[in-house]
């Protein structure tokens, strides 16, 4: 589609989108939102420039291959179970440190919080696959 | 210590990210064969762990049972996580040699270890609903296996293949659904306490035909099974090998487990229903492989025919019925993969699969020909091998039973087996190779890489049967878990966080 | 209102298997996106309905009505994420499917089944 509006609005709403998504997997674990609402919000903002644009601009404009996203977010699960391993827990055990700020109340930075920006990695690299394999011709893989 | 029983999950999934990336070819096959490697090691280990403790047990996340997602390894898991790490460590050496080009080996490894993943966590998860999930992992990942090829003819069987285990899926969330609806619980050894004891679980029928339907469509029973010889010969061999020893099996694994630790409330309704399935399933995959001639289709009914025992084992239901049907399984999964491989070299040396287009590879290479009676004769339940010894558990559990028409068919269609594979044997090794475009071929004696597999699966086929009597105590000592499952309850149950 | 949502699982199941046997592929899929969404919705209602209600009660027994059961919104988003990814497979196996013989009809997938 070659809209300039759209192109135009899309540089916005990809921004504001991407803000949201940000917001949402921090506000997860206690609140609704979390890395797979997040992760959502951040592909479709990806998906919304690749209407505006061609899929394979918004592919090069991003650098990197969405199998490396893929890739990273597994590894940050992955890494999300050593502290209870390392802390001779049981596996998976959710695993909390405080840090003291200098207003209001400490902020608590924990295992979940990791395994959630994981999920947040993987679900924009799974939607960036959908979304380049459903629109390229040539390269379905 | 406990914490090893989450490995074979975690294993395959690190497996996987590393070649993620890592995506040079070269030293896929490599972290392939180091990985599956490993993961044999491992499930001798939790074996092990297993033959000192009973059962082994992690609370994931340090959650108590009923709330959090129990990992539990018993006997039945124990064997059936060794031999299908024997599979896939022969898979690993086999594939880079039989893989064509226009597969990539480093995606063929991620999606096999997605699928090792997978595997492993059906056979380990104590709970229903991630049971679904490890299914549908394993789906996933052989839905995307089985199309890799990208031809006509895998698209199609791909489709096929989808569209019967989609609705398997379904009937399998809906099961979870009514259960949890009905119990409030889908921890099995918390179902399996308020379960055994409730006189009012007939009701639970309903739930049960359900999950019925499901497995029966991933272990392909009789009047499931159409998705399976619809697919499984169109993919590339090292897939369908892949595939044939692995999949269904894991329907079967579920069968047992449902059907022995909660589902018992009406054995009067499921006995007879499960015996009528199974014969069926052998007689209507046995014919269906004798009426073929291309290997790789006579083989996939062949998996069908002998599904039917495992669940005759489960019919039965007497303890010696039941390591039967586990000492079956352990079996047929080592000597199907390795009549998968020995095709697979076959269509290497002459280019086709079609029995009436090859034929005197027997002269030409006695060794492949040696490679492929061991688990033939294996299937077909020839001594010393090891199929004779798990018939000869069930049809003399049959008997001592008094199910004779069972019996008589399991009997029968040993026949069949033995006839369709005297077929395989006389059409591609003993005649002449007729005179067509394959006979010019070059033929080129399999290098030691590409045999190895199979000869170390046909050696493990000979020493199963060799040593039946260690291998049965085992699958006894299984099937006495299996239908007394008070250890296995107790130890979910009161052994709180494991450690 | 359960009595309604059962009915709602009844017709979407029934509209469901309609469309899995038409035979395009497409309708097949929408059948497959059906059956998933009758299924989720099964599971959903698995503990009942308690509209209103937090999933954990707060401090200390502050309140007496039921609280509504958190697992089965678990496991249906759990089987929502799956089943997102078998139909995204599934349209692009059609896509390609389709690339490569031109034909959407079920009919014509004889191939695999003959000898």
């Amino acid at each position: 589609m070659n809209s300039v509006i759209l192109q135009i609005a899309s540089k916005y709403i990809k921004g504001l989108l991407l803000i949201f998504a940000v917001l949402a997997l921090f506000r997860g674990h206690n609140y609704p939102g979390g890395g797979f609402i997040g992760g959502l919000m951040a592909g479709l903002a990806l998906l919304y420039d690749s209407f505006a644009f061609q899929a394979f601009q918004v592919k090069e404009r991003l650098g990197s291959k969405p199998e490396r996203y893929i890739a990273g977010g597994l590894a940050a699960v992955l890494l999300s179970f050593l502290p209870s391993v390392v802390g001779g827990k049981e596996l998976m055990t959710g695993m909390w440190i405080s840090i003291p700020l200098p207003v209001g109340e400490p902020f608590k930075l924990g295992t979940p919080f990791l395994f959630d920006t994981g999920v947040f990695f993987i679900v924009i690299g799974v939607t960036l696959v959908f979304v380049f394999s459903l629109t390229q011709k040539d390269k379905w893989k | 210590m406990n914490a090893l029983v989450a490995f074979p999950i975690l294993l395959p999934f690190v497996l996987i990210i590393v070649l993620l990336i890592f995506r040079t070819v070269r030293i896929a096959g490599y972290i392939a064969l180091a990985g599956t490697f490993l993961l044999l090691m491992l499930s001798f280990v939790l074996f092990w762990m297993v033959r000192q403790q009973g059962v082994v047990v992690l609370q994931m996340g340090g959650w108590e049972a009923p709330f959090g997602i129990t990992l539990v390894v018993d006997y039945l898991s124990a064997l059936m996580l060794v031999v299908a790490a024997v599979i896939l460590l022969s898979l690993a050496v086999y594939a880079p040699r039989f893989l064509p080009g226009e597969i990539s080996i480093t995606r063929f490894f991620q999606l096999f270890f997605a699928l090792a993943m997978g595997l492993n966590g059906a056979f380990i998860t104590g709970d229903v609903f991630n049971l679904f999930v490890w299914f549908e992992v394993m789906l996933m990942s052989s839905f995307v296996l089985i199309t890799m090829g990208r031809t006509k003819d895998q698209l199609e069987g791909g489709i096929k293949y989808l569209a019967l285990n989609l609705v398997g899926s379904m009937f399998f969330l809906a099961g979870a659904g009514l259960l949890y609806a009905k119990t409030g619980t889908l921890n099995m050894a918390h179902l399996a306490i308020i379960l055994r004891d409730d006189c009012q679980a007939i009701t639970m029928n309903t739930t049960a035909i359900l999950f019925f339907m499901a497995f029966g469509i991933k272990a392909a029973l009789f009047p499931l099974y159409f998705w399976l010889p619809a697919s499984y010969h169109t993919p590339n061999i090292v897939i369908s090998s892949l595939f044939a020893g692995l999949l269904t099996k894991v329907g079967v694994y579920a069968f047992i487990r449902f059907f022995t630790l909660f589902f018992v409330q009406d054995p009067r309704f499921w006995h007879p229903l499960l015996l009528i399935i199974a014969g069926l399933t052998m007689v209507a995959g046995g014919m269906a492989a004798a009426a073929h001639y291309e290997t790789r289709r006579i083989l996939s009914y062949h998996i069908i025919s002998q599904i039917g025992y495992m669940i005759m084992g489960l019919g039965i239901f007497t303890p010696l019925a039941i390591a039967g049907s586990v000492f079956f399984t352990l079996h047929n999964m080592i000597a199907k993969t390795n009549t998968f491989l020995v095709s697979g070299m076959i269509n290497k040396a002459r280019g086709t699969f079609e029995l009436k287009e090859v034929g005197g590879l027997f002269r030409q290479s006695p060794l492949m020909a040696v490679l492929f009676i061991i688990p033939a004769f294996a299937l077909a339940g020839v001594p010393p091998l090891s199929g004779f010894f798990a018939k000869f558990i069930l049809i003399k559990a049959g008997i001592e039973n008094g199910n004779f028409v069972i019996t008589s068919v399991a009997v029968i269609t040993s026949m069949l087996t033995l006839y369709s594979m005297i077929k395989i044997w006389n059409e591609a090794f003993m005649k002449v190779q007729p005179a067509n475009e394959y006979a010019s071929r070059s033929f080129r004696k399999p290098s030691f890489g590409e045999y190895f597999p199979s000869l170390f699966l046909g050696g493990i086929s000979l020493l199963m049967g060799v040593f039946a009597v260690y291998l049965f105590d085992y699958t006894l000592e299984a099937a006495n878990q299996l239908l007394n499952p008070d250890l296995y309850i107790e130890t979910v149950w009161k052994g709180g966080t494991g450690k | 209102m359960e009595i309604v949502l059962a009915i709602v699982v009844g017709a979407l199941y029934t509209a469901g298997v309609y469309m899995m046997l038409r035979r395009s592929i497409v309708k097949f899929i929408i059948g497959v996106i059906l059956l998933s969404n009758a299924t989720n919705l099964l599971v959903f209602l698995s503990s009942g309905l308690v509209p209103g209600r937090p999933a954990f009660s707060g401090a200390a027994g502050s309140s007496s009505a039921p609280a509504a059961d958190p697992l089965p919104q678990a496991l249906v988003l759990t089987a929502i994420v799956i089943g997102l990814g078998i139909v995204v497979f599934a349209l692009a196996l059609k896509y390609k499917f389709f690339e490569m013989t031109g034909t959407d009809d079920l009919d014509q997938l004889q191939k695999t089944d003959k000898r």
